[in-house]
């Protein structure tokens, strides 16, 4: 077997594992190199199935090299190169071990060609990612970590039964294009739906990705949920259910953003909007379409980790992320006020920012195809969105000056910065690239003048209605509190009614123990009474009495054997 | 590493935000830039994918209306679902 049929993912995974024997500078090198040999082994891949294993008469395929692969293997690449370097500053070998092999499992998992295979790749990200979500400080990330880890174990479960019952259904555990009828189909697809952060299955997203270190947050923003997307484009594109839900996605977490307090937590929403897009790209499953979720998915890791590592910085540098504690930040901070900018710019969709020239494909995708609806619901996700991402750098290096003043990011992370952010501007101009990396051939054209004109007449007249009300004193204001989302079901009501219920079966166990123990006595002193000596199975018995139940017993077989039981 | 201070440097030099007239200029800039993205619809023939979009302003009027709906259904979310911080701390 030559390096070319080796998953690119086994670089990053064993060499995570070399990653807390090294120390200071040696171990900064050696954390950038792991990405950029992965990098080289990407670019030396050629197309078709291969690594092919066979285990238990099952052929799993380690590394299917293609267009969807490819494309979400180079960005995991980058992704974890930026993400390494963004970690440098830390001492410790914890978060960057996790980090890489977390990285490592994603690319395995984006090569894999089987559920087995996926499957256990897409354990081991969910089993190295809670070490990053761990990394933050307090008791609040440890329960947020241990929740998180038992929704992606689930989802793993999920996706294991639904393997095994494709495999008894069709014989095969081929990963292809699956769709809701086929055997396992449903249990597939809810397991790719938590791991994507379907409505109502989301709520592990805003709960643990702010509570991580402020490195594990930007490894947190590229993999697990694009993995999904990715899972969901293989197995499920076309398929109607997505696109309502995909809407659903990109409309309600924009309510929850608007309101949020902490900053990481409204990334973590704006996260869950941005999949919302790429969810629809899948549901309406035409080529351009899913061409829109790939290059969407690619951009979107690029500003969403640049936004990430804004806000890690700010974290990093005073402390809190609060947007009722932050403010006037761009005099101590402005290089990173810059890069929080341009990661603002393009989430929003700002032409000449990444963002505009793959969000922009699914919403023409959705035009085109008819789907007044879908379309109208992501024109008001889009307008909407403008709001939480602006108030990302407003409150946090403008508004009201909070009086805190701190040093500049430390260099490391304004390079990781710098380069999300030549990145998130370069594919802006020159969307050329990043079309030629799409899974199909790409006609569309973002940049007429009618298009760049409606996009910004959208995000100019959001700016608008964000200014007249901030002037005006009448916008939400930063307060210092916290929003229940649906996991109040079960952190409050289900935690509350665990109680009640406990309560309910100590006092029930207490009577129905009183009731058995008294019948227990009774029946206890009953057989005691009969065992002794002038008790029923004690005293002796006169013989004739013995001939009586005997000759009774006769006379019973007598009758059963006439009538011929 | 926690580097910040509280207080803000007395000697700090006065930047260009500092000044309210300054922040009133980026304020009428934003009005500007939406009249002036109004008028230019009628210099642009307009390359379009629904038929809603034809409507005169139809992408500056519509997120006008999206973001107020926004803000205010946010304003009555929050009534709902706002709670103290420590809420979740003893579960």
């Amino acid at each position: 077997m030559t390096i070319a049929e080796l998953t690119p993912g086994l670089t990053l995974i064993l060499g995570s594992l070399l990653v807390p024997l090294l120390r200071g500078r040696v171990r900064s090198i050696f954390l950038i190199s792991l990405p950029v040999l992965g990098l080289a082994h990407l670019s030396i891949l050629f197309p078709g199935e291969h690594g092919v294993v066979s285990f238990l008469g099952q052929r799993l395929v380690t590394l299917r090299v293609d267009g969807w692969s490819m494309v979400f293997s180079w960005i995991f690449m980058v992704a974890a190169l930026i993400s390494s370097i963004y970690s440098l500053h830390v001492r410790t070998p914890l978060q960057a071990t996790g980090g890489m092999a977390y990285a490592g499992s994603a690319i395995g998992a984006v090569f894999a060609g089987d559920l087995m295979t996926l499957f256990l790749c897409w354990e081991l990200t969910a089993v190295t990612s809670v070490l990053l979500v761990w990394a933050g400080s307090g008791k609040n990330a440890y329960r947020a970590g241990m929740r998180y880890l038992i929704v992606q174990i689930a989802s793993g479960m999920l996706l294991f039964f639904g393997a095994l019952i494709q495999l008894n259904g069709t014989g095969s555990l081929a990963f292809g294009h699956i769709g809701l009828s086929a055997p396992g189909g449903w249990l597939i697809f809810i397991a790719f739906g938590i791991k994507c952060a379907f409505p109502l299955l989301h709520t592990w997203l805003p709960d643990a990705y702010p509570e991580a270190s402020e490195v594990g947050a930007v490894f947190l923003s590229a993999f697990t949920t694009k993995l999904a997307v990715y899972a969901l484009a293989r197995g499920f594109a076309g398929t109607d259910l997505l696109i309502p839900i995909g809407v659903a996605m990109a409309m309600f977490p924009i309510f929850f953003a608007v309101i949020e307090n902490d900053l990481r937590r409204v990334l973590a929403y704006s996260l869950n909007n941005q999949l919302g897009f790429m969810v629809v790209g899948i549901g309406i499953g035409t080529e351009m379409a899913l061409n829109g979720t790939a290059a969407h998915a690619v951009t979107h890791i690029l500003y969403k980790s640049l936004l990430f590592m804004s806000m890690g910085a700010v974290l990093f540098r005073v402390g809190t992320v609060k947007g009722s504690e932050l403010g006037g930040l761009y005099k101590s901070m402005p290089v990173t006020t810059v890069f929080c900018i341009i990661g603002a710019a393009s989430i929003s969709g700002f032409p000449l920012f990444c963002g505009f020239v793959s969000k922009s494909m699914i919403m023409s995708a959705a035009g085109q195809g008819g789907y007044v609806l879908a379309w109208g619901g992501l024109m008001f996700a889009a307008a909407c969105m403008f709001h939480p991402d602006i108030r990302v750098p407003f409150s946090a290096f403008f508004a009201k000056d909070s009086g805190k003043r701190c040093e500049e990011a430390p260099i490391n992370m304004l390079v990781a910065m710098g380069i999300s952010a030549i990145l998130c501007v370069g594919i802006g101009v020159a969307p050329a690239y990043l079309y030629a990396l799409l899974p199909y051939s790409v006609t569309y054209q973002p940049y007429s003048a009618s298009h760049v004109l409606a996009q910004l007449q959208l995000l100019m007249f959001s700016a608008l209605v964000f200014a007249v009300l901030v002037r005006n004193r009448a916008y939400l204001p930063d307060l210092r509190a916290i929003n229940l989302d649906v996991d109040w079901l079960w952190r409050r009501l289900g935690a509350g009614m665990s109680g009640v219920a406990l309560i309910v079966w100590r006092s029930a166990a207490g009577s129905v123990g009183d009731v058995l123990s008294a019948n227990f006595n009774s029946a206890a002193s009953l057989i005691t009474r009969h065992r002794l000596p002038d008790g029923l199975l004690i005293r002796s018995w006169p013989t004739g009495s013995m001939s009586l139940w005997v000759m009774l017993m006769l006379f019973g077989y007598l009758l059963l054997y006439y009538v011929g039981v | 590493m926690i580097t910040s201070q509280e207080r803000p440097v007395p000697s700090e030099p006065v930047r260009w935000l500092d000044r309210p007239e300054n922040v009133r200029r980026v304020y009428y800039a934003v009005w500007f830039l939406c009249a002036l993205l109004l008028g230019l619809e009628l210099l642009i023939e307009k390359h379009v994918e629904t038929a809603a979009e034809h409507w005169f302003g139809f992408h500056g009027f519509f997120s006008l209306l999206a973001c107020v709906v926004l803000v205010l259904a946010a304003k009555l979310l929050r009534r709902i679902v706002s709670r103290p911080e420590n809420y979740y701390d003893d579960c």
